[in-house]
Formats: structure tokens, C-alpha cells, sequence
């Protein structure tokens, strides 16, 4: 809740007049029985038509007053609110921006997502209510109360009278919180194990009606679904007794000032009051109902705000040093000094004692099974992540010395998961070039288009109708696997790097064009450094070095004819593969 | 009730909020969807629920009969509010007339004190008043002040008459004679029984003058009595009806749940080519429940506030036509500027969701992408572009709240109004003696209970709208054709001989991918199917499984077409292991058991030990009760692989169908599954998905695939030998080892 507090206390003054509104408004909709009450008692009782009129008049003016003050509420309400959404917005998006590996690790993209996007939503639903209903409800209830009190003054039971009915109303509403809140959680999980079924059946439609087994799904469905219908239909049955409850209780209250009214009554004036004071218990009453409503919305709207702020007070765990310099072009001499990385919070390293250079002109790969480290150590070299301990250097300088922005300039990453962005595949492809510096947008353009033709993309660019200027859609969905990973290595090679990273970027390709696309890509990277993670030992047998990891440690360091020789899980790996003579 | 899921996605608003307004939900006449044929959906709707029909029609009738009860009400509460006022009034108009008379009784006493000699003159002096008296001194200035100021302006000589006549000493039956009498003498008593409401006044004259008139408790508490009744019963008749409402709402949803499972086992796999499983999902969270909540809630809404529309109208009209037409008046000019303003609200309502999207749509594809922005340096463009969205959505946003928001102060204005209104030609009516001030009590009541449907009517619609949607597309699902079936025999033992016979096919008829195959496999052989990513690698052994239909041709085993067996018993004989391994959430003891659901437990550990997943099963906490969580993520894949393989196993079929595994699974757990297959595959006809060299050059039989076509069948050596794609595609891996180790 915090948040919103400083959020609105940027917009102090609407605050302040958001509440002047509510106040006027207030008052309007109080004044209205009071008069009505004044036409009775000295208008009708005495028949002086002049005094309904004048009286009729000041409601018509109060009314307007009243509905001027509402709409004014409503405008101010709805500026809070949007720009409370706006300004929320742009804070976690400006932060998630910020963050590096380690937060989206800890949150979950998805999850991410969600606090950006749903739970400010969830916030916005709630303080644009929280000015308009519920700000307004404590105005109305205390304003009806004060006139209650001062116009009770023959009738002291009707205090008594409103104090029974609110807290009858108080114990009805303790039980619905006590009794079916708890429902409503498990409903939820109810419904989330149905859902679960149905999506199951859904996914393994081909096992299902391979083994046969749909009517054991339809059996596991079944319960699921009989015992939500269950527990809903109980809930339910139990909220629909809220209603008439209700309207029991504020009829009861009328009859029952009608009642006290009728023994102690002195005058028509009295009656009158009577009538006024059966509207304000009901505005005492309808304020009242609100401001419990709070407690039912105010959990999810808490949960909400909690989201987002964890993700806004998350300290950044990669960020400049305050004396880091512009890496400026880097040669490309890459040197791991003994590195050891272990996952925030994931216990034991990842990665230990870690060391090898890679110079320019150079092929290193690295080889090894799943979870053996080598998508995490390639991580390390452009700071997706930090080093826990060692050094990775460039050029002789730690790569911490760097501004990560300048750093990354140098480094022409193709991640295992390609991610296009909308908009076209030529701005997919420029993706990489921040500022065309002093190069002419023909020249850009044309080196634009050598780096799809080394990257094997051109020949299906150039077969598309709007050729570069095809639109792509969000997350590229439109661009098939294959494709997609070529235009993500035409993308790293327009960058023009010293230091390409390549991590297994050829899986989706076909045997042809992933040799093709290796032996252009030779040529193109003759003086760069180039790292390359694969699966498959055919891949890389003809590196300058390959590195085999396992459980986080080289396992072997040499060539493809060394490690077979040497190195024993190299020689597993390379033998469940390839035969013999392939070996050879 | 709402049940709040972020799962399913609809192809057409973009991201996570589909439907939904951002500000929380349709309010104020926002625009939701549209059925495409309203009448024709309520009616499949109505059919279908048309077990539940007399249970609604019962709710109906005690809807109204609540509504009915209530309407009543706020009448016979206005009665007890005039027999109050007549009480009241009737008590303070004896007071006040009989402390005149003690007044006037004191008075004639003073006026006898005085000496005759005095008093003669005084009273055939024309000019001479009660304030004569006074300044004389015959009279106290207190009492005479008693009376009233005007009365001090009385001339003495209506006084002697209205003496003379007894008027102050004669008793009175009732208050209308004495103040027939009063009122010739005493302008002021006159004037205080003018200011009595011409209604009243009749009953009030009435009234006998030996006893001092009381409220008349009884015939309040008659009429308090009276509203108990009806309030109470009203309260019970309205949850009868809320209860069973709710539980029709329940057990239709349940059925519509029911239904859909049901469906989507019987629906055949081509109908998910162009169905997403977000959809089919949706039908089940969203539409099903906004059905039901509509049932519940809507239907008897709708109901009831037609019901109290007319009858308060009704209501309305009995007290009297003219304030009726009155408070009527202003109705079309509600209605015009609730037009107005929902027609400009709905504009800038859908400009909102448009940007809503774009904000989304940007966080969603930069978080996903958050790995390559970081490298390529594009935070900065990010944030620019998202700024951008993001005032463009507060633009909108803000307008559109607040212009939906306008709807409550307008609607409560008008309510205000028409207040207004009653009070004044009320209390004119009132004193002119056509109604009571009970019924302008009630008046008002009605006014409200009027007005309240009215501004219900835009978001009634709406509802129904959406429900109609929803329900379209749950029978749109529920109506699609389902699989038929083409053969009832059922294979006795099957040897595993497969026969392809000019097989042609196309996932849509107008897109043939396979169009002409043939092979025969021998029972016990190997079949490996070869072919780059996106090949459709897969299409044989759907169509083989029969989870499409082929267009011409003939897949036979056995020499008896497939097509001539009962889908389950033609699958019952091919085990399949695919690389996209399933499992349900669940033990695994129950996901082996999957294969065979009669299989006793030492089944299940002997298929486990086959399957090389028995040693890491009882490695887990809980052994074989380990249960599997939804997305499976607890256990690797290559794990996951072991226990389909298990599953397989246990299943013991003819033939067999496997996706070899490529990249995901570590070395070690590649061996294992590599032994399992292998095992597996003993003495069964087997079609392997194969990406390992080994595995291909071992088979009896290569498919190789291209776009969806079988382009080459053979040997390895034979293919090799003829050069064609299978060999280049070979060669091409070891051409660029070549490449890079020269």
C-alpha cells in the first residue's frame, strides 16, 4: 500500500481536491432530506405553498450543486487514477528494464509480466473505487450520522435503533468473511484443478487416444468438476442469502424508526424529521456496507501492490561501476581467470575454476551434457550474469571495468532462445546497430545485406513479396524456427564485433544449410574471436579448441584428435554420436 | 461469481486481459461482444437447459411474487406515516384549542370581575378591544397575551356576542363544532384551523373533545405488523428463488464443463490444426462462467426489474397521474444524455483497450526479449517506444473512466430531480387535499424503484449480449462434427506386417503433402524416418494411428485395412514414445500404469526396470507415490522419457512408434533411453523419428522426408548410392568438419 501512498503524493493537490469535491457532494445529497423534511413540517402542515416553492427551489439548486461536485469527483478521480497507472507503469517497466539475468530468474518472465501489466491494472480498479466509493462513504456516514444526532432530539432511540441494525449488520458480515472467504480460496484451487484436468487432456490428446484411456480422463474430469460444482453451489447458496438479508435489515430499521417515531412524536415537525431520518440511516447503512467492502477488495489489491513493489524495491544486481570506462573497439582477447559462478541463491556453483583464453582469429567450443554449464559460462562475457569469483578480461581489462553498454557493443551474442521483435526484418536485422555512426544509409543498408547473405537468410528474404520490409510479428511467430535463428545470426553479424557468441544457433537448421552457413561464417569471422556451444560433436570437430564441461568444470581442454585421446567424457559424447570412421 | 484467470488468450484483444475492461469489467454501457445470431443461440440455449426450465419458471414466479410483496410496501408505509401525522396533528390542534378556551374561560372570568358601570361603556364603544381592557388594568398582559396579539385586536363587542352565545363556557361534542364556533369569533383560531391539510382536516374535526386524542398506536402497530409480514416474506421468497437459480446456474455450468471434456476426446485431431488449446481452454474459465453468472444473477435481474418497473409505475399512478407525468418527464432526457454520453465514452473506451494492447503487447515482447535487448543495447529504444504507448493509453484512459463514470452522477441527479419535483407538486397537492404526505413519502419511493432499472438497462444488455457470445462459442465447439467411425472388427493377434498403398494426404484438402506412397514393412523391422526440422516428421504415424484419415490409398496390417478396425482397437496395438513426452500431474506409479489401467503394481516395476527408470524412480522422495506437478517440471526430461518408455512397456503392443531424443537430454540418461528403446523395440515392428546416425544406418527401411513428402525410401546404402537428398544430407555434416579441421 505504500506505493500508492507515494504515488499520490505526487498529485497532493488533486488529492486535497478530490476531497473538497467529495465533501460538497457530500453535503448536497445530506441537505436534500432536510429540506424535505422543512417542506413538510412548515409547508405542507401550514399550507404555504410560498414556502414550497422557495424550499423547492434551494433543493433544485443544491441537486445541481451536488451533481457539479460528482462530476468534478469523476474527473479527478479518473486523472489520479490514470496517471497513477501511467506513472506506476513506466517505474516497473524503466526498472524491469534495468534488471539483469539474475531478477528475471527470480521473478519469472511471466511473472514479470503479469505484475506489469494485470496487478497495476488491479491497483488502478482499486484507488479510482477507493476516491469515488469508498473515500465518499465515510463522508456520507458520518454527515448522516451528525444530522441524525441533531435532528433526534425528541427520539433518542433512534441512535439506538441505527447502533442495533449496524451491528447486526457487523455480525452478518463477519460471518461471510469467516465462513465463505475461506470457500472462495478453495474454489479457486478447485478451479484451477479443473482446468488442469481439461488443459491435460487437451495437451496429451495423442497419448489419450493412443493408450485409449478417455474414459479414465473423463472419470478424472468428473471429479474435479462435481466437487467445484459442489462448493460453488454451497457458496452460492450462502451469498444469495446476503440480499434478502440485507433488505430485511434496512426495511426492519425503517419500520422500527417508524415505530419510535409514532410513540414518541410531538409535533408534524417531528414526523417530518422522521421521514429525513429514514433516508439517512440508509446512507448510514449503504456507507457502511461500502467501507466493509474494502476489506473484501482491499487483499487483492494489497497482494497486487506487494507484486509490484518487490519488483520496484529489487536492487539490480548488474550495474556500472561508478569509474567504468567506454570499452571503446576491443581487440577481442578474451581471458577467463580462474571463474567461479554460482547462481544467486542456487547453492553450490554452477561453474568452478574456470580458465582458458580465446584470442583473436580463434574457434573455441564448448561441448558437454545439459546442466553441464556451458550456456552459463558464454553468459558470463557479455555480464548477462557476474562472475562469483575470478575474472573474465578483454584485452587485458576486467570486463566490470566496462560500462556493460559499451561492452555489449563488442560482442555479437546469437542467444539458444532467438527473440525477434516486431516490426520488420529489416529492423530485426538493425536491431544491433545503435547509431549508423557516419555510414550512409545505402552502406547500411548493403552491409545489412551481407550479413543475411552469410547467415543463409537472404535467399528467403529476398523470396518474400516485401523482401526486408516484411513485417514481423510479435516474438517473430510469424518466422519458423530455422528461420528465425538465421536472421537472429544475420542480426549479431551486422553488429560487426570483435567477439561473436554463438549458443547452439544451428539446431534448427538442416544439416545443408547449417554447413553452408558455418563455412560463410568462417570467412566473414576470420579475425574475430569466436565462441561456439553445440550438441552435436560434428559440429565443432574442427575448432582450434574445444572445451568439454562437466558439472560446471572442464573436463578436458584440446582438439577434437586430443580429447578423443584424452579425455574420457569427450570420447563418450563423440562415440554415442558418431562411428568409427566419422570419428576418425 | 468471478473466477479470475489469467490462462487462455483470444486471438482477437492482445495480451493477458482479454474481454475485460481495464477498469474493471463492462460498466456504463461499454461496448462487449456480440453474438452473431442472438435469437438463434437463446434458443439452442434454452433447449438445452430445458431440464431446468420448470425449476427457472418456478424462481420466475416467486421472482415476481417478491416484488410483487415489496412493492406494497413503501404504500402501506406511507399509511402509517398519515395515520402519524393525523395523530399528531389531531393531539397539537385539541392542545392548542383547549388551552384557548381555558384562555378565553380566564378571560370571560376577568371581564365578569370587572363593575358593570365600567363595563357597559366600554362595550357599545365601537372602538374599544381586549387591549382597552388591558391598558385599564383589567386585565392581565400575560393572560391577555395567552390568547394571541391579534385577539387583543378583537372588539369588545364580538367578545359579549361570542360570550352571550356560551362559546366559552358550553362543552363541545367534537373539534369541529367547537372550532365552527371559535372560528366566527377568533381570526386566530381561524387561521390555525386553515393551516390543517384538507385531507386531515375532516378526520380531525371528527374527533370527540372529552378526551384528550392520542397517536393511535394501534392502528400503527397494525400496519408495522402488516410490513413484517410482507417484508419477511418477501426475504424468504426471494432466496427460495436466489437458491434455486443458483443451483440451476451450478448444474448447467457443470454440464456445459462435462460436455466440453467429453467433446474434446471425441472432436479428431485436425480440428486443433485451426483450434488453439487457449480457445478450447477459454470455452471452459471464461464462457462457461460468464454463462452461469449471467443464470445466476442477470436473468432474475432482468426479471425483477421489469417487474418493478411496471409495477411501480403502476404504483406510481394510483397516487397521482399528475405528479407521475411529472417525474416522468425528465425521463427522455435522461435517456438522451445517458446516449450521449455512452456513445462518446465508447469511443474513447476502445481507443483505451487499442493502446491497453500496445503497452501489453510491448512489455510482454520486451520481458520475453529481455536477454536480446540487454545485448544489443535496446533499453533505451524500449523505453522510448513504451513511453510513447503508454501516454497515448493515459489519454485515453482517463477520458474514457471518466466518461463511463458519469453515468452514476447523471443517473443520481435525475433521481434528484425528480425529488425535487414530488416534494414541491406534492406538497401543493397535498394542501390542496388530493393526496397525503405518506404519499409523497411513497412517491419517492416509487420514483427510485422506477428509475433504478432504467440505468440498469445499458449494462442488462450488454450482459446478455456477451452471455449470448460466450454461448455461441460453447455450441459452436459442442457442434462440430465429431470423429466416425469407418469399422467395428477389432485385431486378433497382430503380427506387425505394414503395408503402405499409394497413400496421399493434406492436412487441409486443397494442400496434398504426401502424395504418393508406398512401402511394406515386415513384421519385426525397423523403419526410421529421416528428414530436416519441419519436415513432418510425425505424419505417418498420425496417419498410421489413424489421427487423421487418409485421402486415397490404403494403410493396412496385417493385410487387413485399418480403416476396417474401431479406432480404439487399431491404437490399442501401437505404442507410442514421443519426444514431446506427456505426462498428467499425478504419481508416477499412476502415469506408468497409464500404458495398461488394470496392470497390477509388480507390472509397473517390472515395465519400470525395463525401461531403466526403476533405479532413479526410488531415488525420488516417495519412490513411485512421487507426484509429478503440472508442467512436470520437478523431474528431467530425459526422465520423463524413461517413464513413457515404461509406459510403452507396459502397454506391450504390436507395433511401435518412437521419437528418438536430441538435444535436451544429458548423455548419461541418453544412453539409458537408448537402452530402453532398444529393449522396447524387440521383436516389434518399430517406426523411429530417428536423429542419430546409428539408428538410421541400422534400419531396415529410411523414409526421408521433405516439406511433408516421403521423397526417398531405401537402405542406407541404398540411398547413399543414389546420391539424391538423403545422401547430401548426410554428407553435409561431415563436409564442414572437413571444412573447418582443413
Amino acid at each position: 500500500m505504500s506505493i500508492l501512498f507515494k504515488y499520490y503524493g505526487r498529485h497532493f493537490g488533486w488529492i486535497v481536491a478530490a476531497f473538497v469535491f467529495l465533501f460538497i457532494q457530500a453535503q448536497c445529497d445530506l441537505a436534500l432530506p432536510q429540506y424535505m423534511s422543512d417542506i413538510v413540517t412548515y409547508g405542507i402542515a401550514v399550507s404555504d405553498t410560498g414556502y414550497i416553492i422557495q424550499k423547492g427551489l434551494m433543493m433544485l439548486l443544491v441537486s445541481l450543486t451536488g451533481v457539479a461536485a460528482a462530476v468534478s469527483v469523476g474527473f479527478v478521480a479518473s486523472r489520479l487514477g490514470a496517471s497513477l497507472a501511467r506513472d506506476l507503469r513506466v517505474s516497473v517497466f524503466t526498472k524491469v528494464s534495468a534488471y539483469s539475468n539474475a531478477e528475471f530468474d527470480k521473478f519469472s518472465t511471466s511473472s514479470l509480466i503479469t505484475r506489469s501489466t494485470n496487478d497495476i491494472t488491479q491497483i488502478l480498479v482499486f484507488s479510482v473505487m477507493l476516491i469515488r466509493m469508498i473515500f465518499y462513504a465515510p463522508i456520507m456516514g458520518i454527515g448522516g450520522a451528525i444530522k441524525c444526532l441533531t435532528m433526534s432530539g425528541d427520539m433518542p432511540m433512534m441512535a439506538m435503533a441505527i447502533s442495533i441494525a449496524l451491528a447486526v449488520l457487523i455480525v452478518l458480515i463477519i460471518f461471510l468473511l469467516l465462513v465463505v472467504q475461506p470457500k472462495f480460496t478453495k474454489i479457486q484451487k478447485m478451479v484451477d484443478d479443473t482446468n488442469l484436468v481439461a488443459r491435460e487432456s487437451l495437451t496429451g490428446m495423442m497419448v489419450i487416444r493412443a493408450f485409449n484411456t478417455q474414459k479414465h480422463e473423463e472419470d478424472r474430469f468428473e471429479q474435479v468438476n462435481s466437487r467445484l460444482t459442489g462448493t460453488n453451489l454451497f457458496v452460492n447458496r450462502i451469498m444469495v442469502l446476503m440480499m434478502p438479508f440485507m433488505t430485511c435489515i434496512m426495511n426492519g430499521l425503517s419500520l422500527a424508526i417508524v415505530w419510535i417515531a409514532a410513540i414518541s412524536a410531538q409535533s408534524v415537525g417531528d414526523v417530518a424529521n422522521m421521514m429525513a431520518f429514514m433516508q439517512y440511516s440508509m446512507h448510514i447503512i449503504m456507507s457502511f456496507m461500502v467501507v466493509s467492502m474494502v476489506f473484501i477488495l482491499m487483499p487483492r489489491a494489497v497482494v497486487s501492490a506487494r507484486r509490484i513493489g518487490e519488483v520496484l524495491d529489487s536492487e539490480v544486481s548488474i550495474t556500472d561501476r561508478p569509474d567504468a570506462k567506454d570499452a571503446g573497439r576491443l581487440t577481442g582477447v578474451l581471458e577467463f581467470q580462474d571463474v567461479t559462478f554460482a547462481y544467486p541463491g542456487g547453492g553450490d556453483p554452477a561453474l568452478s575454476h574456470i580458465s582458458f583464453t580465446a584470442k583473436p582469429g580463434q574457434t573455441v567450443a564448448f561441448i558437454g551434457s545439459t546442466g553441464s554449464g556451458k550456456s552459463t559460462l558464454i553468459n558470463l562475457i557479455p555480464r548477462l550474469y557476474d562472475v562469483t569469483e575470478g575474472k573474465i578480461t578483454i584485452d587485458g581489462t576486467d570486463i566490470r571495468d566496462f560500462t556493460k553498454a559499451s561492452l555489449r557493443r563488442n560482442i555479437g551474442f546469437v542467444p539458444q532462445k532467438n527473440v525477434l521483435f516486431s516490426g520488420t526484418i529489416k529492423s530485426n536485422l538493425k536491431y544491433g546497430r545503435q547509431s549508423a555512426e557516419d555510414e550512409s544509409p545505402e552502406a547500411a543498408d548493403e552491409a545489412m545485406k551481407k550479413a543475411a547473405r552469410i547467415a543463409q537468410a537472404a535467399e528467403f528474404i529476398e523470396s518474400k513479396p516485401d523482401g526486408y520490409q516484411s513485417e514481423v510479428a510479435q516474438g517473430g511467430g510469424n518466422v519458423s524456427g530455422g528461420q528465425k535463428q538465421r536472421l537472429a545470426i544475420a542480426r549479431a553479424l551486422d553488429k560487426k564485433c570483435p567477439i561473436y557468441v554463438f549458443d547452439d544457433s544451428f539446431s534448427a537448421l538442416d544439416f545443408k544449410t547449417d554447413a553452408q552457413l558455418r563455412r560463410a561464417l568462417k570467412a566473414e569471422t576470420a579475425d574475430a574471436t569466436v565462441l561456439i556451444v553445440a550438441q552435436r560433436v560434428g559440429t565443432i570437430m574442427g575448432a582450434d579448441q574445444i572445451i568439454v564441461l562437466d558439472e560446471g568444470k572442464i573436463a578436458g581442454i584440446g582438439t577434437h584428435r586430443e580429447l578423443l585421446a584424452s579425455c574420457q567424457v569427450y570420447a563418450d559424447i563423440a562415440h554415442s554420436q558418431l562411428s568409427e570412421e566419422e570419428l576418425a | 461469481m468471478e473466477q479470475n484467470q489469467t490462462t487462455p488468450k483470444r486471438p482477437t484483444p492482445h495480451g493477458p486481459m482479454r474481454g475485460h475492461g481495464p477498469m474493471g469489467g463492462p460498466r456504463g454501457g461499454m461496448p462487449g461482444e456480440k453474438a452473431k445470431d442472438f435469437s438463434g443461440t437463446m434458443k439452442k440455449t434454452l433447449r438445452y437447459m430445458r431440464r431446468s426450465i420448470p425449476a427457472i419458471l418456478v424462481a420466475f414466479i416467486f421472482a415476481i411474487g417478491g416484488v410483487v410483496l415489496t412493492l406494497n410496501v413503501p404504500n402501506v408505509l406511507g399509511e402509517a406515516t398519515d395515520e402519524l401525522i393525523l395523530g399528531v396533528t389531531r393531539r397539537s390542534v385539541y392542545d392548542q384549542l383547549t388551552e384557548m378556551q381555558d384562555d378565553m374561560e380566564n378571560i370571560g372570568k376577568s371581564i365578569a370581575a370587572i363593575p358593570q358601570e365600567e363595563l357597559l361603556p366600554l362595550l357599545a364603544d365601537q372602538s374599544a378591544t381586549m387591549q382597552t381592557l388591558v391598558d385599564r388594568g383589567y386585565l392581565s398582559a400575560a393572560d391577555a397575551e395567552s390568547l394571541g396579539s391579534e385577539f387583543l385586536n378583537t372588539p369588545l363587542s364580538a367578545f359579549r356576542e361570542m360570550s352571550q352565545s356560551g362559546a366559552m363556557s358550553q362543552s363541545f361534542a367534537t373539534i369541529g363544532e367547537f372550532a365552527e364556533a371559535l372560528e366566527q369569533a377568533s381570526p386566530d383560531a381561524a387561521k390555525m384551523l386553515n393551516q390543517i391539510p384538507e385531507k386531515y382536516r375532516e378526520e380531525i374535526f371528527a374527533t370527540p373533545l372529552d378526551t384528550r386524542p392520542e397517536v393511535d398506536l394501534a392502528a400503527i402497530g397494525r400496519i408495522i405488523l402488516i410490513l413484517i409480514v410482507m417484508i419477511g416474506s418477501a426475504a424468504v421468497i426471494s432466496y427460495v428463488q436466489g437458491f434455486i437459480m443458483a443451483g440451476v446456474a451450478q448444474k448447467l455450468s457443470y454440464r456445459f464443463r462435462k460436455d466440453i471434456d467429453l467433446k474434446i476426446n471425441k472432436l479428431p485431431l485436425s480440428f486443433y490444426d485451426k483450434t488453439t488449446h487457449g480457445e478450447v481452454m477459454s470455452l471452459i474459465t471464461n464462457d462457461v462462467d460468464t454463462i452461469s453468472t449471467t443464470l445466476n444473477q442477470s436473468l432474475s435481474q432482468i426479471l425483477t426489474s421489469v417487474v418493478t418497473l411496471f409495477g411501480a409505475l403502476f404504483m406510481m399512478l394510483r397516487i397521482s397521474w399528475i405528479m407521475t407525468l411529472a417525474g416522468l418527464v425528465i425521463l427522455p432526457l435522461a435517456l438522451l444524455l445517458i446516449m450521449l454520453v455512452v456513445k462518446r465514452s465508447q469511443r474513447y473506451f476502445a481507443r483505451q483497450q487499442e493502446y491497453l494492447g500496445h503497452v501489453n503487447g510491448h512489455i510482454e515482447e520486451m520481458y520475453a526479449g529481455h536477454t536480446v535487448v540487454q545485448l544489443y543495447n535496446g533499453e533505451e529504444k524500449s523505453l522510448h517506444q513504451f513511453k510513447e504507448y503508454n501516454n497515448e493509453l493515459y489519454q485515453s484512459a482517463w477520458r474514457s473512466q471518466f466518461l463511463s463514470g458519469l453515468m452514476q452522477p447523471i443517473m443520481s441527479f435525475i433521481g434528484n430531480l425528480g425529488y425535487v419535483i414530488v416534494c414541491v407538486l406534492g406538497g401543493f397537492l397535498t394542501v390542496n387535499g388530493q393526496i397525503t404526505v405518506g404519499n409523497i413519502q411513497a412517491f419517492v419511493q416509487y420514483l427510485r424503484q422506477f428509475n433504478q432499472p432504467i440505468t440498469q438497462i445499458a449494462s442488462i444488455t450488454n450482459t446478455l449480449q456477451s452471455t449470448a457470445a460466450a454461448a455461441e462459442r460453447v455450441f459452436g465447439f459442442l457442434e462440430q462434427e465429431e470423429e466416425q467411425e469407418t469399422g467395428a472388427a477389432s485385431p486378433k493377434h497382430v503380427e506387425g506386417n505394414v503395408c503402405f498403398e499409394h497413400v496421399r494426404f493434406g492436412y487441409t484438402p486443397d494442400k496434398v503433402i504426401i502424395h504418393d506412397f508406398s512401402a511394406g514393412i515386415k513384421a519385426g523391422q525397423r523403419v526410421a524416418i529421416v528428414g530436416p526440422t519441419g519436415a513432418g516428421k510425425t505424419t505417418i504415424v498420425k496417419l498410421l494411428m489413424r489421427f487423421y484419415e487418409i485421402n486415397a490409398g490404403k494403410i493396412s496390417i496385417d493385410g487387413v485395412d485399418t480403416k476396417e478396425y474401431l479406432r480404439s482397437s487399431l491404437r490399442s496395438e501401437i505404442g507410442m514414445v514421443l519426444q514431446d513426452t506427456w505426462l498428467f500431474s499425478g504419481s508416477i506409479r499412476e502415469n506408468i500404469r497409464y500404458g495398461r489401467l488394470d496392470a497390477t503394481d509388480e507390472e509397473v516395476y517390472a515395465a519400470a526396470k525395463m525401461a531403466c527408470a526403476d533405479h532413479f524412480i526410488r531415488t525420488l522422495p516417495g519412490g513411485y507415490d512421487f507426484v509429478i506437478n503440472e508442467e512436470a517440471g520437478n523431474i528431467s526430461q530425459g526422465q520423463k522419457q524413461l517413464l513413457t518408455i515404461a509406459r510403452a512397456i507396459l502397454a506391450d503392443p504390436a507395433l511401435l512408434i518412437l521419437d528418438e531424443a536430441t538435444s535436451s537430454v544429458d548423455t548419461r540418461t541418453e544412453l539409458l533411453i537408448q537402452k530402453a528403446m532398444d529393449r522396447l523395440m524387440q521383436g516389434r515392428t518399430s517406426f523411429i523419428i530417428a536423429h542419430r546416425l546409428s539408428t538410421i544406418r541400422d534400419a531396415d527401411l529410411i523414409l526421408v522426408l521433405k516439406d511433408g513428402d516421403i521423397i526417398e525410401q531405401g537402405t542406407h546404402q541404398q540411398l547413399l548410392q543414389k546420391d539424391g537428398f538423403y545422401a547430401s544430407l548426410y554428407n553435409s555434416q561431415f563436409e564442414t568438419s572437413a571444412a573447418e579441421a582443413g
